[in-house]
C-alpha cells in the first residue's frame, strides 16, 4: 500500500498544523486525519534504555492520567473494573507503597498525598527473567525486559518474583473487557502474564514510547543510559533521583525525581 | 460357526456405526467439498510464490514471529519490496476475509491455529 505525492504533502501539512496547534499526538492519530505511513521508519536504537519520571512536574497536574490511557489503549489492556482481575502496564500509587523503605512519618504533604506513576522497571538484574522456566520473558541487549506471549505458559513465577507488582496475569479472557481495540497490536489470551514493554514495537518503528509522547508536561523522559549526552543522563546529573527498592539488588532502570 | 446369526447381526451393526459419518453427511445434504478459497486482493503476488505459501505459510509465520518478537526485526525485503512482518497488518491487508480464506482449509483439515486468540482478525 503506497502513498502518493498528493497524499504525502497533505499529511505533511496536516502534521505541521497539528504540531503548531500543540495537539495531543494520540488524539491526532485517533481522529484518522493523519494516516500512518506504511513506509518503514528508522528504528530508534539504544544500548541501555531507561526512564526518568519527574514527579515535581507530574504533581503539577494532579489527576492527569493521559499516559495511562494512551498506553492501555494502544496495547489493548483490558479494564476489568475489579482489583482481583486487574491488568495494568502503567499505574499510580501512593509514595508509601511505591517507595517502601524511603517513607517516614513526617514526609511533606505533597509527596505523601499525590500518587506516583509506576511501571515495569526493566531491571538490569531482573528476577522475573531469572525465574521464567520457558524464557518467555528475557532481557534484550538494549535492556528491555520483553515478553513473548507465544511462550508464556502462565505459571506466574514471574509475578511472584517481581518485587514491584509490575506484572499482571490474565485470569479471564481479556477481549470482552477491552473498551476500544487497537488493531495494530495483539490482545492477550486467558492464562498469560503481561507487562510494560517500553513500547518495543514503537521503538522499532522510530517512535518514542506512547506514555512519553503523550505527556503534555514532559514528566517522562526516555533515553539511552550509555549515551552520556542523552537527556536521561543530563537529568540524572542535574537532579537527585531515587529508584524503587534499590536494596533488593535488581538495579531498576526507572528513576524518580522527587 | 457357533452363534453365526448373532455374530453377523453384530458385524452389520458395527459396520453401520463405523460408517455413520458418511451416511450422516450424505443424508444431511452437506457433502464434503474441497476448500473454496476466495482471493479478494488485486495484488498479483504474495510475499512468496503461491505454491510456497500454500505449503509453508505456517513456517513462514513462525519464523516472522520469532524475528519480530525475539530478534527485533520488523521489516523484510522480498523481490525488492519491503514488507512489515505482521500477520494482522500485512497478511490481513490482502486477505481480510478470514472466513473465506484461512478458515476454508483450516476447517477442512481440522486444524485450529491459536493465532486468533490474540491477533485481531481484520481491520474494521
Amino acid at each position: 500500500m503506497g502513498i502518493d505525492r498528493r497524499k504525502f504533502i497533505k499529511y505533511a501539512g496536516l502534521t505541521t498544523v497539528a504540531g503548531i496547534l500543540g495537539k495531543n499526538p494520540i488524539d491526532a492519530l485517533a481522529d484518522d486525519e493523519i494516516a500512518v505511513s506504511s513506509e518503514p521508519l528508522k528504528p530508534i536504537v539504544g544500548k541501555r534504555w531507561a526512564m526518568v519520571v519527574d514527579l515535581k512536574k507530574c504533581r503539577q497536574k494532579e489527576g492527569c492520567h493521559d499516559c495511562i490511557d494512551a498506553c492501555h489503549h494502544i496495547h489493548n489492556v483490558p479494564d476489568f473494573d475489579n482489583p482481583k482481575d486487574e491488568v495494568k502496564w502503567i499505574w499510580k500509587d501512593h509514595f508509601k507503597h511505591a517507595f517502601v523503605e524511603q517513607e517516614h512519618e513526617y514526609i511533606s504533604d505533597e509527596v505523601k498525598h499525590t500518587e506516583i506513576l509506576l511501571l515495569c522497571n526493566h531491571c538490569d538484574d531482573a528476577p522475573c527473567v531469572r525465574v521464567c522456566p520457558t524464557q518467555a520473558t528475557w532481557k534484550r541487549d538494549d535492556g528491555i525486559v520483553m515478553m513473548d506471549m507465544h511462550r508464556c505458559i502462565g505459571c506466574r513465577y514471574c509475578l511472584v518474583a517481581c518485587p514491584y507488582g509490575s506484572r499482571s496475569f490474565n485470569w479471564r479472557d481479556p477481549r470482552p473487557f477491552i473498551k476500544e481495540t487497537d488493531p495494530d497490536f495483539p490482545t492477550r489470551m486467558r492464562g498469560v502474564v503481561e507487562k510494560c514493554n517500553f513500547c518495543a514495537e514503537r521503538l522499532a518503528k522510530g517512535q518514542m514510547p506512547a506514555c512519553v509522547e503523550v505527556c503534555s508536561e514532559g514528566c517522562l523522559v526516555f533515553g539511552d543510559l550509555e549515551d552520556p549526552e542523552s537527556e536521561v543522563r543530563e537529568l540524572l546529573r542535574s537532579n537527585f533521583t531515587i529508584r524503587r527498592k534499590p536494596g533488593l539488588g535488581t538495579k531498576p532502570e526507572v528513576y524518580y525525581i522527587v | 460357526m457357533y452363534d453365526a446369526g448373532k455374530i453377523i447381526i453384530g458385524l452389520i451393526i458395527f459396520l453401520i456405526l463405523i460408517t455413520f459419518p458418511i451416511w450422516y453427511n450424505a443424508a444431511s445434504g452437506n457433502p464434503t467439498s474441497a476448500p473454496d478459497l476466495k482471493i479478494i486482493t488485486d495484488a498479483k503476488q504474495c510475499v512468496e510464490p503461491t505454491d510456497y505459501m500454500r505449503t509453508n505459510h505456517m513456517n513462514l509465520l513462525d519464523e516472522w514471529r520469532d524475528i519480530v518478537v525475539r530478534e527485533k526485526g520488523r521489516y523484510i525485503m522480498l523481490d525488492g519490496k519491503q514488507y512489515e512482518m505482521s500477520l494482522s497488518n500485512t497478511c490481513l491487508d490482502c486477505h481480510s476475509n478470514k472466513a473465506d480464506f484461512c478458515d476454508q482449509c483450516h476447517n477442512y483439515m481440522s486444524v485450529d491455529p491459536y493465532c486468533w486468540d490474540c491477533h485481531i482478525e481484520s481491520k474494521e
